[in-house]
């Protein structure tokens, strides 16, 4: 078990991770830095920055018509949060009271036993608290997405609005949508060119962005509404990758929904425990889907016959997660610990069928310590499409100046063994803070990190290195050495973790 | 009634049990759910130890045996209705004559009547185990000249006709919500945890729907009550009592606790009918695997292949058949390796063959119907713009005799469009005919599914361009009275040149003047007929609902599109011998023809129009909105074969317009 001190340490303020090539992460004060061929191949990408502090939502409607709206949608709680959260405009004691019949409310409807703390929070406290991005609340940027087949993203901004970036075409579609509050995540359909999926604070939408169209403003005829009571805020989507099924999650419904969402019908997985289900991915194989809950308990559903198994943590909560490209490896990580667990999932031969390990004996669980002079609990995790990336988004210390959140990269490796090796760290301009990160799903050159920061920047760190596992075919034009993946002997003995063929 | 002898063996061998065993579930559960019956309707707060107590001699009690066995008679025959009503492609009643249609079918009106009973023999062992004032029908009383005699329990009469409603207007409501259309659930869950997962939707629709019911049966009642009142008094020779004021006068129907007991009746009633009906659902639509190839001769009749070829079937086999594809093109590699291996004399890949050109032929099928339905659209368009006489008149009738038309929506802008564009497109069309001839499907050749041949052989005999439109807007443009009559077209005897074409279009311009007077009559009374409000009412179409019909059985085209792309997807690394290269341009070009008649259809009102949701009923509803469903997986199948031999498909024969559209995949556009 090693740590962060392994790493290369920190850039000196100022300077800004660029790229990664030749197997060094490069950096500099500003773009004109950058490598003349770095700037070269990264044209494409460096076009796609933008700043996304848009104007804010202006509250000119009044009490009795956003009354009106909270009760058409959301029903009575709908109109008790409306009240609650008003409650500058409101009379104290109807506030206080209707916020005291809203908790009630949920404690009751969520009859699953015990009392669970995270059901007194409002719906925006409660995607702030259960959201991959830091500092939800006050992110300019709250959630994004990379089309998984073209070069086109979705961003979701603090004004509820969505914009559609397409280096090919001149318009960017901006969606927005009478439903569309308190954006949580938003995922792109896969095998399909117009399908984007928004979590939003009271039901899913699902916008339909025909690529051809001209319209920068799609109607809102464009989204299906997709709610089922008792399911709201939702927190996390998730399409399967074959693209037929959306599986969404809220913190107070024990129910994941698996959507047909061409049908508009949905089917409640329940199981009891956990008080509510926050986060979900599901593996790029589509075999397995991890929904971890509220409470110190995850689950990992078999997609065949959509059963479960649960896995117990001892700490905290599963905060984060991620899957190998072949969906075997399963990444996460626990609230309050500050080190990554890796769970392994056998194949049987012709099934995916796993071998079920003993819960929580340790032997299969690989431990990785980030607790060094940086970092400190981790918020997110993402590893690339092939495999060879693994970003940490750590949380850093709010308190402590010299702790900031910040972007650490490791190198991994899962064939024939896992190997995590120390990359370096990602950082911004000074000032700026990682809030959000996803690779780039099918970059040629190597891997490309999307990085959210707090300014509302968008940038896109390349990582330029020839995979191991894709037989190659000239890359033209590409400035890499072609023994660049074979590891330097420094590295050798530095490795922060190998996994021991048993 | 069926006769086992003459059902298949999947009938006999699978469905029937598997029914045996949903009804078996469900006399299991009745014990339960009696017993919470039991207690809901006797419980009083008073006395909540003396309550349970008495529950319990009463659940031992032999009246309480008796009218058990009863039920459980009743389940049997709930069970055994389930399985004989059941379908798996929804009847959708297209205007409201043809709902009343179905309602007044003779089958339907056995079903209903012997619902009537069933409620009937239900709410007598309500009644029995509520016990109390319900107990008897009829009980001695003293008249008032001093004479002992019988006197009618009413509230006995009222609990029993309450369940001959009820039972009635579920077998009414079973017909217009579809409640016998079994439909198939795109998430696999096993009976247990989906029978937990739909207990809660089954109790809050029975709550409902009982609730609805009985208000519904104390408003008849309130009119009506005296009716069977009287007549049951006249046959059993009871006598009404002058004392006890009778029930169907508002304050005898003012009765909270006769209108609880009535409910919970109604809703013990309804429950047990439709967890009988889910656990029937949950069974018969479970996953049955059937195997790719057999070593034994004897179950060769059993293998998928054979199965998905045969016709005569019933279609539940096929869909189970159909399913059972999807699946295990999507799961198992091994069953994958069996479908695309040759055979061991002759190595022909007969399993591969049979299975795509069964899928093909089903979505060519669906092609040709929707081609079919948007030509039907046309004529009538056509027919206005060229008729001669008054406009109005004729548009009204086509579409009431044809019934695909919205009766008040003449849209002559849309449909005076359509020649011109085809014409330019078929201008287009012609020079490249030596391009595009080799892509044109080979007849001949054992990869042409007979659908594909059929959906080919007419444009090829009646086009001037031998052989190089496949495209639906080309076919449509062929003159009517062979578009018409397909089918008697393959085998006909036209020569294939295009000399032929303008004979009969002379022939059909100048019909006989008898057959223009009766034309001429029969407009005048659907005219006059058009003018009165009910018949409107009766004849208008339900908006959407041709719509719903045309892809009714679209479950059978969504599994063949996804078994197909996943089938192919594989092939990319598992086709060892490249069986499925060969169909990989007909499977190509058959997609795209579906998806430019489904994109086609859409673009006609009502299509695109979404169904109201009813979250109330147990009713299942999913075959509303098949038709986007279809029009999803048609295009995430072309993607997935599209991303999966990306720039490779470039090598594969096609024509230019297929290639065209191909190519808004490839640079995902669509």
């Amino acid at each position: 078990m090693c740590s962060l001190a392994l790493f290369p340490p920190p850039l000196p303020s100022g300077q800004t991770t660029l790229c990664e090539s030749n197997n060094e992460l490069l950096s500099g004060t500003s773009t004109e830095d950058r490598p003349k061929q770095v700037r070269f191949t990264a044209a494409v990408i460096t076009t796609l920055c933008v700043f996304c502090r848009t104007a804010f939502l202006d509250h000119s409607e009044t009490l009795w018509m956003r009354s009106a709206a909270a009760w058409r949608d959301g029903g009575l709680t709908g109109l008790l949060t409306e009240i609650t959260n008003s409650h500058t405009e409101v009379p104290k004691w109807l506030s206080v009271s209707s916020g005291c019949t809203l908790a009630l409310l949920r404690w009751i409807s969520s009859f699953h036993g015990s009392l669970f703390p995270h059901l007194t929070l409002s719906s925006e406290d409660m995607i702030a608290e259960f959201s991959q991005v830091l500092n939800w609340s006050d992110c300019v940027v709250r959630a994004f997405s990379w089309h998984p087949h073209t070069d086109k993203f979705a961003v979701a901004l603090l004004d509820d609005s969505i914009k559609i970036y397409n280096p090919k075409s001149a318009t960017t579609p901006t969606l927005k949508h009478r439903l569309q509050r308190s954006v949580a995540a938003v995922q792109w359909k896969p095998l399909c060119a117009s399908a984007l999926a928004v979590a939003c604070q009271n039901c899913l939408l699902v916008w339909h962005v025909d690529p051809c169209s001209l319209s920068t403003r799609p109607s809102s005829g464009c989204a299906q509404v997709l709610s089922h009571p008792g399911h709201s805020p939702v927190t996390s989507i998730a399409w399967s990758p074959s693209g037929s099924l959306l599986v969404s999650a809220s913190p107070v419904d024990t129910a994941v929904m698996v959507w047909d969402v061409a049908a508009e019908s949905c089917v409640p997985l329940q199981r009891l425990g956990g008080g509510g289900v926050t986060f979900l991915s599901w593996s790029p194989d589509g075999s397995h889907v991890l929904a971890s809950t509220p409470s110190t308990l995850f689950r990992v559903w078999e997609t065949r016959m959509w059963t479960c198994e649960r896995w117990p943590c001892v700490k905290g909560r599963c905060q984060s997660g991620c899957w190998s490209p072949d969906g075997s490896r399963l990444l996460f990580t626990v609230q309050g610990e500050t080190v990554i667990y890796a769970l392994t999932f056998t194949d049987a031969p012709g099934s995916r069928l796993y071998s079920v390990f003993i819960h929580a004996s340790g032997d299969e669980l690989i431990m990785l310590d980030l607790s060094a002079s940086v970092g400190g609990e981790i918020q997110s995790l993402s590893w690339d499409p092939r495999g060879e990336r693994l970003a940490v988004l750590l949380k850093g210390d709010p308190q402590a100046v010299d702790r900031p959140a910040i972007i650490a990269v490791f190198k991994t490796r899962t064939n024939p063994i896992f190997e995590l090796l120390p990359c370096g760290f990602v950082q911004g301009e000074p000032g700026a803070e990682p809030r959000l990160m996803q690779f780039h799903p099918n970059f040629q050159h190597g891997a490309l990190l999307t990085v959210c920061w707090s300014t509302g920047r968008i940038t896109h760190v390349p990582f330029y290195f020839l995979s191991t596992g894709v037989p190659h075919f000239g890359l033209s034009g590409s400035p890499l050495l072609p023994r660049l993946q074979e590891r330097p002997s420094a590295f050798a003995n530095q490795s922060l973790f190998t996994e021991l063929i048993s | 009634m069926f006769s086992t002898e003459q059902s298949c063996w999947f009938v006999r061998k699978v469905i029937c049990w598997r029914a045996a065993a949903s009804i078996a579930w469900a006399v299991l559960l009745l014990p339960p759910i009696t017993a919470v019956f039991i207690i809901l309707s006797r419980f009083s707060f008073l006395h909540p130890i003396h309550t349970i107590s008495e529950c319990l001699s009463l659940l031992t009690s032999a009246s309480a045996i008796f009218s058990f066995i009863l039920l459980c008679g009743v389940i049997l025959m709930v069970g055994f209705l389930n399985l004989e009503y059941y379908t798996v492609i929804p009847t959708i009643a297209c205007s409201k004559i043809a709902l009343l249609g179905q309602l007044l079918h003779p089958r339907q009106f056995v079903s209903s009547v012997v619902h009537c009973i069933m409620g009937i023999i239900v709410a007598w062992c309500c009644a029995i185990t509520i016990g109390g004032r319900y107990e008897t029908l009829g009980y001695p009383c003293i008249q008032s000249d001093g004479s002992p005699q019988m006197c009618l329990n009413e509230y006995q009469l009222i609990l029993l006709l309450a369940g001959a409603f009820v039972g009635f207007s579920h077998s009414l409501l079973g017909v217009i919500h579809n409640m016998n259309y079994v439909s198939f659930h795109t998430v696999q869950q096993y009976k247990y945890l989906r029978f937990k997962g739909s207990l809660p939707l089954v109790v809050k629709c029975s709550a409902i729907q009982a609730l609805y019911s009985i208000r519904n049966y104390i408003v008849v009642y309130f009119f009506l009550g005296y009716i069977p009142r009287a007549w049951i008094c006249k046959t059993l020779n009871l006598h009404l009592t002058s004392s006890a004021h009778p029930l169907d006068s508002i304050a005898g129907l003012l009765d909270l606790s006769l209108f609880y007991h009535l409910w919970i009746s109604a809703t013990f009633l309804l429950f047990t009918w439709y967890i009988t009906l889910l656990l029937f659902r949950i069974f018969v639509t479970e996953v049955y695997s059937f195997p790719v190839q057999s070593s034994f001769t004897e179950d060769a009749h059993q293998c998928l292949p054979k199965v998905l070829l045969t016709d005569k079937q019933p279609m539940i086999l096929k869909f189970l058949a159909l399913q059972d594809l999807a699946l295990l093109s999507q799961h198992s590699p091994s069953r994958r390796c069996e479908v695309f291996s040759l055979s061991q004399p002759g190595g022909h890949p007969h399993n591969w063959n049979a299975i795509s050109g069964e899928c093909l032929s089903l979505l060519a099928d669906l092609t040709q119907r929707l081609v079919a339905y948007h030509d039907t659209v046309a004529t009538n368009g056509r027919a206005k713009s060229l008729s001669t006489g008054s406009e109005r008149k004729t548009s009204s009738e086509t579409s009431v005799t044809s019934g695909t038309e919205d009766l008040m929506s003449p849209r002559p802008t849309l449909l005076m469009k359509t020649p011109a564009s085809v014409f330019a497109r078929s201008i287009v069309g012609g020079p490249q005919s030596p391009l595009t001839a080799p892509f044109t499907p080979d007849l001949d050749s054992p990869f042409a599914s007979p659908a594909l041949r059929r959906l080919t052989a007419p444009v090829e005999q009646c086009s001037p361009w031998h052989g190089t439109v496949q495209s639906p807007h080309i076919m449509r443009r062929a003159p009517k009275l062979w578009s018409t009559s397909t089918d008697s077209q393959v085998n006909g005897s036209f020569p294939p040149s295009p000399a032929s074409v303008p004979s009969p279009k002379q022939e059909a311009s100048k019909p006989s003047l008898l057959a223009q007077f009766l034309q001429n009559r029969k407009e005048q009374v659907k005219n006059f007929l058009a003018k009165r409000v009910l018949i409107m009412y009766l004849f208008n179409k339900l908006p959407e609902a041709s719509s719903q019909a045309l892809f009714a059985d679209s479950q059978a085209h969504i599994w063949a599109l996804e078994g197909l792309s996943y089938l192919v997807q594989a092939s990319f690394s598992e086709d060892h011998f490249g069986v499925v290269q060969t169909a990989l341009p007909s499977i190509l070009s058959c997609m795209l023809v579906l998806q430019e008649a489904v994109d086609r259809h859409f673009k006609l009102p009502h299509a695109s129009s979404k169904p109201v949701r009813s979250t109330s009923s147990i009713g299942d509803s999913t075959y509303k909105t098949l038709r986007f469903a279809l029009r999803a997986t048609l295009k995430t199948a072309i993607y997935r074969i599209t991303t999966t031999f990306g720039d490779h498909l470039n090598a594969v024969q096609m024509s230019a317009e297929h290639r065209k559209r191909l190519q808004q995949f490839l640079e995902y556009k669509e």
